[in-house]
């Protein structure tokens, strides 16, 4: 079946089965493979990708169910020369090593950001009344749904903060 | 040309430390790094090949068995479906570390509940996955086919030996004696990237892009796999997606792929999905570990006996090597280490990071924290009391032996001292704090490599080797030598891995690929160098190479200038030689850990974690500390939640997944601090580095549950230390 999808403000026409899941309509169909299949379950979040703006993760999801929605991958992001200050922050923090949960990590952090901004509380937040402050706990409790088997936490965290206090402009 | 270098001496050279680049042992950003958080690093599965066909693996639903029929007639007419494929070329099996030829084959005898048994190939994944899911296997089971290594009608041999002294007559006279037994679960890599493949065949000549750790060794599994020559295979992995082991050897997706290609003439891709990784690849064995240690009343130990019991599968080698470091770690004239290996049809037993101590070490671990409380002793104190000055099995001196310094170090740096003295009596509010500590040990090795490094007339350098970068760094470090050896910006290296038409080596494993790989790249260096000094008439060792210039007499010359348009091409060769052998090389750490533990429902929080390595030269200050954060994690993973649980009837693996299979999460990891302690190991290389990627591991988790009895008075002897285990015994 035919869906209109945008991604990174391209316009594609895909043509797939139905059963085709987001991830990998663009992983398969598009030639889109910075967004990572990990588990297919909805267990790691390798896939994680932004709907209109959200985290999700793209296994989780049809590729149909998004005609007309706007999504932005890995590579919407920054391409090298041009990263984004989350991706430049994750190789000055050595936030990856194998690389694999990487481009999920990253869309993961990028929306989280905005959810903190936005006022979402999380489990770990003391006051869910107040803003929300984003303390190294806070950061690996809304990062908990991104695994990385290379263990690179302590490294994602210290990423993380440091674009949040606004390195990496 | 190649030049050949056997290192039979210990290198006092140290010329990485008299170089001028200054780029050695930085925490230099891995060149790889944009690649990677940009999406557009091709790992296996995604390379953009044309009429590429999907391929989808089936499991045998028994643990023991022979298939009669595939039942292909259920999917045959289904919408997209090309071929369905079996035969006795698919792998029983993956292959082990450096196994270098075929494994078991065959897919009709049935060894263990989801062994691969077919693959269906279709147009799509969709079509192919449900092919797949509607395949009728038929399948007559046979038996009898134990699953639980330690059942009393399992058959288990004694695989190994060794003893020195009298350990029993030596627990008999200790005025101190800890004689205990722990069991440790399997674990699963659980690699974040599935394994997986794409084959290509042009006529008789295969392309396999695939997800390894070992090239030059996969591509001859491969080949023989297949029966074809080796000359005919050609086997790309860039960038691989972690591995931790379960890459090491080949695995079904890239033999299955290669024939399914063979026989529809189109490329394929299979990828495993997360549960077949769980229950086709490898796990590491789980261990039954009986410790009997005897001491003075000052805690000196007299005698050391570690008895262990791990399993794989009927027929196959491998056992876990759980007492690797037991004989060399701390003295005691009185030794015994004997291994049982338990047959049983679980799937393939292999290397997990860390094979033998990441389990062995944590257990001796936990044991000599038992005894530091019968002797009434600082745990700190007592490894220090005990740190040979020889390796007390084989006499030889140490390499270089650091544990010493990593403890007292460490304890300074954490805190020690200050740490809750008696177990249960530190509570804030509903938890518990304690804290614990352990040593860190792993064997460091060697293996013959082969690396070309090419300069150019213009002054850019080319790196190629078939070694792998898996995480663990190997561009930034391959790249870090050339640069400070021939004055070269890291910027104007290309650092090329990952391709079997490259010189080989041994790739990533056992910790040994930097120091390997990395010593090939240092030998063609100084071929260069030797060359580039020729051109200029001084020494070599006279010779300055920074920026791109050679400094001589007071002079700056560009290298271009001297190289008058003309390249230098070389391979360095590493053959490892009688300095491997002449001493006791290891690697040494001490982590320290605070956890607080929930006095009601006794869930464990790692709070504060410390680890203090010395690994030799640390080639990059940023990926070291990484590996070592990575290493401690998979620690705290094992010390809480991580243990594959086998179905007692059929040995099936229950929690093959992620969501059941826990790894930690970046919630359970605090923000652990890794200490690299600055060393140089003549013996070990002429880099003087040695391994450190499975270091950060090897007792790690021992210091988490030595914490919780701190904290609780819980010893858990029984991995992982989980809540109900811990909340059995709280006060």
């Amino acid at each position: 079946m035919r869906t209109d999808l945008s991604i990174n403000g391209e316009h594609f026409s895909l043509e797939a089965d139905p059963r085709t899941t987001l991830l990998d309509a663009l992983r398969h169909h598009l030639h889109l493979t910075g967004t990572k299949k990990g588990c297919d379950h909805g267990q790691c979040g390798a896939c994680t990708v932004l709907v209109n703006g959200r985290r999700i993760n793209s296994c989780l999801t049809l590729a149909c169910m998004h005609d007309g929605d706007a999504i932005t991958t890995i590579e919407g992001l920054g391409v090298p020369g041009q990263l984004s200050p989350l991706q430049e922050a994750f190789v000055e923090f050595d936030g990856y090593q194998c690389g694999y949960c990487t481009p999920g990590q990253i869309c993961s952090a990028t929306a989280m950001l905005d959810e903190v901004k936005a006022g979402w509380p999380s489990h770990v937040t003391e006051d869910v009344n107040d803003m929300p402050k984003l303390t190294e706990a806070e950061i690996a409790e809304r990062m908990s749904g991104n695994l990385c088997r290379c263990a690179c936490y302590p490294n994602i965290v210290d990423a993380i903060m440091d674009v949040a206090e606004g390195g990496h402009k | 040309m190649n030049i050949r270098f056997k290192f039979d001496e210990p290198d006092t050279r140290h010329r990485l430390d008299q170089m001028s680049q200054d780029i050695i042992g930085k925490a230099f950003d891995r060149p790889d790094g944009p690649m990677k958080v940009s999406g557009q690093a091709t790992y296996a599965a995604e390379w953009e090949v044309d009429r590429l066909a999907h391929g989808v693996l089936v499991r045998a639903p028994v643990a023991r068995g022979r298939l009669k029929s595939l039942g292909i007639e259920a999917v045959s007419a289904m919408d997209g479906v090309i071929a369905v494929l079996t035969g006795e070329r698919f792998l029983r099996v993956p292959a082990q570390g450096t196994e270098n030829t075929a494994p078991h084959q065959g897919a009709s005898d049935i060894y263990y509940h989801g062994q691969p048994v077919a693959l269906v190939v279709a147009e799509t994944f969709e079509a192919a996955r449900h092919a797949a899911h509607h395949l009728a296997l038929e399948i007559e089971t046979s038996g009898p086919a134990p699953v639980d290594p330690e059942a009393s009608d399992t058959v288990r041999e004694e695989t190994d030996r060794s003893s020195q002294g009298d350990l029993d007559r030596a627990m008999a006279e200790a005025a101190h004696t800890v004689d205990v037994t722990y069991r440790t679960p399997g674990h699963n890599s659980a690699a974040m990237e599935p394994h997986a493949a794409i084959a290509q065949w042009d006529g008789d000549e295969l392309t396999l892009r695939g997800a390894y750790q070992m090239l030059k060794f996969n591509r001859n599994e491969l080949a023989d796999s297949l029966g074809i020559p080796a000359e005919k295979v050609r086997i790309l992995a860039p960038y691989v997606g972690g591995g931790f082991g379960s890459k090491l050897g080949i695995s079904h997706e890239g033999v299955a792929a290669a024939l399914a290609a063979r026989e529809i003439g189109r490329p394929v891709s299979v990828v495993l999905s997360r549960q077949q990784v769980f229950e086709t690849t490898i796990r590491r064995s789980e261990s039954r570990q009986r410790i009997r240690l005897a001491a003075g009343e000052d805690g000196r130990l007299t005698g050391i006996g570690h008895e262990y019991l791990v399993s794989n599968l009927p027929e196959e080698d491998f056992a876990e090597p759980v007492a690797q470091a037991t004989p060399f770690l701390y003295a005691g004239e009185h030794r015994e280490v004997v291994e049982e290996l338990a047959r049983v049809h679980r799937l393939l037993a292999g290397s997990v990071r860390a094979p033998g101590e990441a389990i062995g070490v944590t257990v001796l671990e936990n044991a000599m924290d038992e005894l530091a409380e019968k002797v009434g002793l600082d745990p700190v104190e007592l490894r220090l009391r005990n740190i040979p000055d020889v390796d007390p099995s084989s006499g030889k001196p140490y390499s270089s032996n650091r544990l010493a310094d990593c403890l007292v170090h460490g304890a300074e740096r954490f805190g020690w001292d200050n740490r809750n003295k008696e177990p249960g009596s530190e509570r804030h509010g509903e938890w518990l704090i304690g804290q614990g500590m352990a040593s860190a040990v792993r064997v460091n090795m060697l293996a013959p490599a082969e690396a070309r490094v090419r300069l150019s007339p213009e002054g850019d350098v080319t790196i190629e080797t078939d070694m792998t970068d898996i995480g663990t760094g190997t561009y930034a470090i391959l790249t870090q030598i050339a640069s400070e050896m021939l004055g070269i910006v890291p910027d104007r290296i290309e650092t090329r891995l990952g391709d079997t038409d490259f010189p080989p080596g041994p790739g990533s494993g056992g910790s040994w690929g930097a120091a390997s790989t990395g010593t090939a790249v240092f030998i063609a260096c100084e071929e260069i160098r030797r060359r580039i000094a020729k051109r200029v008439a001084v020494a070599e060792t006279d010779l300055t190479l920074v920026d791109g210039h050679a400094i001589t007499d007071n002079r700056k010359i560009p290298l271009p200038e001297i190289l008058a348009g003309v390249a230098i091409d070389v391979v360095g060769e590493l053959e490892p030689g009688k300095a491997q052998k002449a001493r006791r090389q290891a690697t040494y750490g001490a982590y320290f850990a605070e956890v607080a533990v929930n006095a009601v429902t006794g869930e464990t929080r790692v709070r504060r974690m410390l680890g203090v390595f010395s690994a030799g030269r640390i080639l990059n200050a940023k990926t070291a500390r990484s590996q070592c954060l990575g290493g401690m994690t998979w620690g705290i993973g094992m010390a809480l939640t991580e243990a594959l649980v086998h179905d007692a009837r059929d040995g099936h693996l229950i929690n093959h997944d992620l969501a059941e299979y826990h790894i930690p999460v970046n919630a359970d990891v605090p923000q652990i601090e890794v200490d690299l302690l600055d060393e140089r190991d003549d013996w070990a290389n002429p880099l003087q580095a040695k391994g450190i990627g499975e270091l950060g591991i090897c007792g790690a988790a021992a210091s988490v549950v030595n914490a919780i009895y701190n904290a609780t008075g819980v010893r858990v002897r029984d991995y992982p230390a989980t809540l109900d285990k811990v909340l059995a015994g709280l006060p």
